[in-house]
């Protein structure tokens, strides 16, 4: 699984510099809502390299959930092509689509979605069913100790607080090595504390790890620690552009907007990011509300 | 998804829905005790009669005048002759009255059934005491009687009735033996007859010619040899006392009784039996199986949600159907193991009531019958799964994420 993982990036970096991980090309999703259609996304280009950290904004409405589900193969476009690590994904089967989810997807949701008659450590566990993992309790142990849960394995998620029920929520998305994670509006409904915690562990995993992150939201603070805000207006990119991160603004101030920090860094982790588990171990600060 | 995963999961789904698990779990656990009940009765019926019949040993066959002309000793002979009837072993007489057997005080009202030595081991009956009609019993047409179980408690209780002098028809005969216990026949119990020599009742009790002078008989048993086929046996039968009571065009004026047509007679009988109480069964485990679909539906509903949690973590629609339809079979399968336990204990609860006397109804639980029963119970399970899973399984991932 892991030479797998490693051959699709390597591949799908022949000049060895910024692989493109997402591609999409007049992407378009129109539903039928009785008689009226419903565009919600429509004729949309965009090309996302390995390692970026981007931010989805937009009004409600405006498309950009349907278009993260889009590059999460849990929905499918009904015009255009999207290529996933080099993979035509608009043609595939449901049944390759969930294999796709398994493999090179983790989700982060609003509600957390955890299943709530499970502990932690067996909704971490829960994706690794729908694959050939070995280890899974080890994994799945290595994971919640990454968002810092590793005294709570066993609680439910209803003995947990929303933050510490997002943290489980991302164990269980970075559990199976994702190429990409998409988080909607993982902060929606935390309170601020719980928020930069949230946004402080997503952010590790995009730097540390080197994993595409897209995170959909409305809310500033959790768009300025994106490198790239993409902005949506009535199911079309109204705007799209590269920023210094928040938490890079002060050690790089003199670096020109227009060229923030590439995935470089993350992209040369990423492909022995299991040796940095370990340095990784820091925990962040404990939620307690 | 791997077995133990689906298991896994199924049982904990199960479990966290304890009450409605077991609601759901009691129309199975009702239908598939009344099929173990009643198969069981069935069943019980059938080795009762098959055990009855066994008995009298399977390659017996029965033949009985159905005119006025009267089996004679000559047809008895010819039967005998094993140029005419080679299949046949034996073939013994049984000369049939009904008088009162008096000792002491103590008077019964007995079938007296005159026949041959031979009659012991063809009729499969055991001694308990004493000795049986023997051949110079019948040369001689002496005066000694075989009690029956039953006739010597009767007139003897628990003493022993060897040696005794009893009364028939005012004449004095030695009890020389007495019977086993031999159980309820269909043709009249051995335990409640009594027997002599056959020349005995023709000469002393009823003396009753054929008008060809011959001594008349109410029937003969014929034993086919063990290696001979019983219906061959049958035929030779049928050929030989045609010849010796000279039919040419008349039809048969006796018939013959094959216990083989018996036991496949009575075989299918019961197994129809069973077949109308398993199907009466069956209507309260398809009423079951409605039920387990109905709460499989509400599951389905009620966790649509997950199912786009699972969906959304890359479940396939196989994993998702075949978590639902475990559930499923699992909650019958469930139900069909209680049922099983209590359709057993019902069974023997029946048993231990011995309703209708000690050869009453019985109810006999073979392993069959719990193979069947579980067998059937993961079917409803599998059969009324099927949709509600197949449902689960077709849920587009958006909607059933963002399903309250």
């Amino acid at each position: 699984m892991d030479n797998d993982k490693q051959q699709t990036a390597d591949n799908a970096a022949p000049d060895g510099d910024q692989a493109t991980v997402i591609q999409l090309e007049g992407v378009s999703k129109t539903y039928e809502m009785g008689a009226v259609q419903v565009h919600a996304v429509r004729e949309v280009s965009l090309s996302v390299n390995e390692g970026e950290f981007i931010a989805i904004t937009g009004a409600s409405g405006s498309g950009k959930s349907t278009l993260v589900n889009m590059i999460g193969c849990l929905d499918v476009p009904t015009h255009g092509t999207y290529f996933l690590d080099g993979e035509n994904v608009g043609e595939l089967s449901s049944n390759k689509l969930a294999d796709i989810r398994s493999r090179k997807v983790g989700f982060v949701f609003q509600t957390y979605s955890l299943l709530p008659r499970m502990s932690a450590i067996a909704n971490v566990e829960l994706p690794m069913m729908y694959g050939r993992w070995r280890d899974r309790r080890k994994r799945a142990e290595d994971a919640l100790e990454i968002v810092g849960l590793a005294d709570r394995m066993h609680h439910k998620p209803t003995e947990l607080s929303g933050g510490q029920q997002q943290r489980v929520g991302i164990a269980r998305a970075l559990v199976k090595e994702p190429s990409i994670l998409i988080a909607d509006e993982p902060t929606g409904n935390l309170d601020s504390r719980s928020t930069s915690e949230i946004l402080d562990v997503i952010k590790q995993l995009n730097t540390e790890r080197g994993i595409t992150v897209l995170v959909v939201t409305h809310e500033p603070d959790v768009a300025a620690i994106a490198q790239r805000v993409i902005s949506m207006h009535d199911g079309e990119i109204a705007s799209d552009r590269l920023q210094v991160p928040a938490d890079q603004q002060e050690s790089a101030t003199e670096q020109p907007s227009g060229e923030p920090e590439t995935s470089d860094e993350g992209t040369k982790r990423r492909s022995r990011w299991w040796k940095s588990w370990p340095i990784f171990g820091r925990t962040p600060a404990r939620q307690t509300s | 998804m791997q077995p133990h995963d689906i298991l896994r999961a199924a049982a904990h789904s199960l479990g966290a829905n304890r009450l409605r698990s077991a609601l759901a779990l009691l129309g199975i656990v009702l239908g598939i005790s009344s099929v173990v009940v009643l198969l069981a009765i069935g069943r019980g019926v059938s080795v009762q009669i098959t055990e009855q019949i066994g008995n009298l040993g399977s390659n017996l066959l029965f033949v009985w005048p159905t005119t006025s002309e009267e089996l004679t000793i000559r047809d008895l002979n010819a039967l005998r002759d094993p140029q005419f009837a080679p299949s046949i072993e034996s073939a013994i007489p049984e000369k049939q009255t009904y008088a009162r057997i008096d000792y002491q005080r103590k008077s019964r009202g007995t079938t007296i059934i005159g026949t041959t030595p031979d009659f012991l081991t063809t009729r499969n009956l055991k001694l308990k005491a004493g000795v049986f009609v023997a051949a110079p019993h019948v040369a001689n047409r002496s005066e000694v009687v075989v009690l029956g179980d039953t006739v010597a408690q009767d007139l003897f209780g628990n003493r022993s009735a060897i040696g005794s002098q009893v009364r028939l028809r005012g004449n004095v005969y030695t009890v020389i033996g007495t019977l086993d216990r031999s159980g309820g026949g269909g043709f009249g119990s051995a335990d409640e007859q009594a027997f002599i020599p056959y020349t005995t009742v023709h000469y002393r009790l009823q003396r009753e010619r054929a008008i060809s002078g011959e001594i008349t008989l109410s029937q003969i048993t014929v034993k086919a040899r063990d290696d001979a086929d019983v219906n061959q046996a049958e035929q030779e039968v049928k050929t030989t006392l045609r010849a010796s009571r000279r039919l040419r065009d008349e039809a048969d004026d006796f018939s013959i009784f094959n216990q083989q047509q018996l036991l496949d007679a009575i075989g299918n009988v019961s197994r129809a039996i069973s077949l109308f109480l398993g199907s009466i069964a069956g209507i309260s485990l398809l009423v079951g199986g409605i039920g387990i679909m109905n709460i499989m539906l509400v599951a389905v509903t009620e966790r649509t949600r997950e199912i786009g949690i699972r969906q959304a973590m890359g479940a396939k629609r196989r994993d998702i159907l075949a978590q639902f339809v475990t559930e499923a079979v699992m909650l019958t399968v469930g139900g069909g193991l209680v049922g099983v336990g209590m359709g057993i204990g019902l069974s023997l609860l029946l048993q231990s009531l011995q309703i209708g006397g000690e050869d009453g109804l019985r109810a006999v639980v073979s392993p069959g019958i719990v193979m069947l029963a579980l067998g059937v119970s993961a079917g409803v399970g599998l059969f009324f799964g099927i949709y509600p899973a197949a449902r689960a399984s077709g849920l587009n991932p958006i909607e059933a994420l963002r399903h309250e």
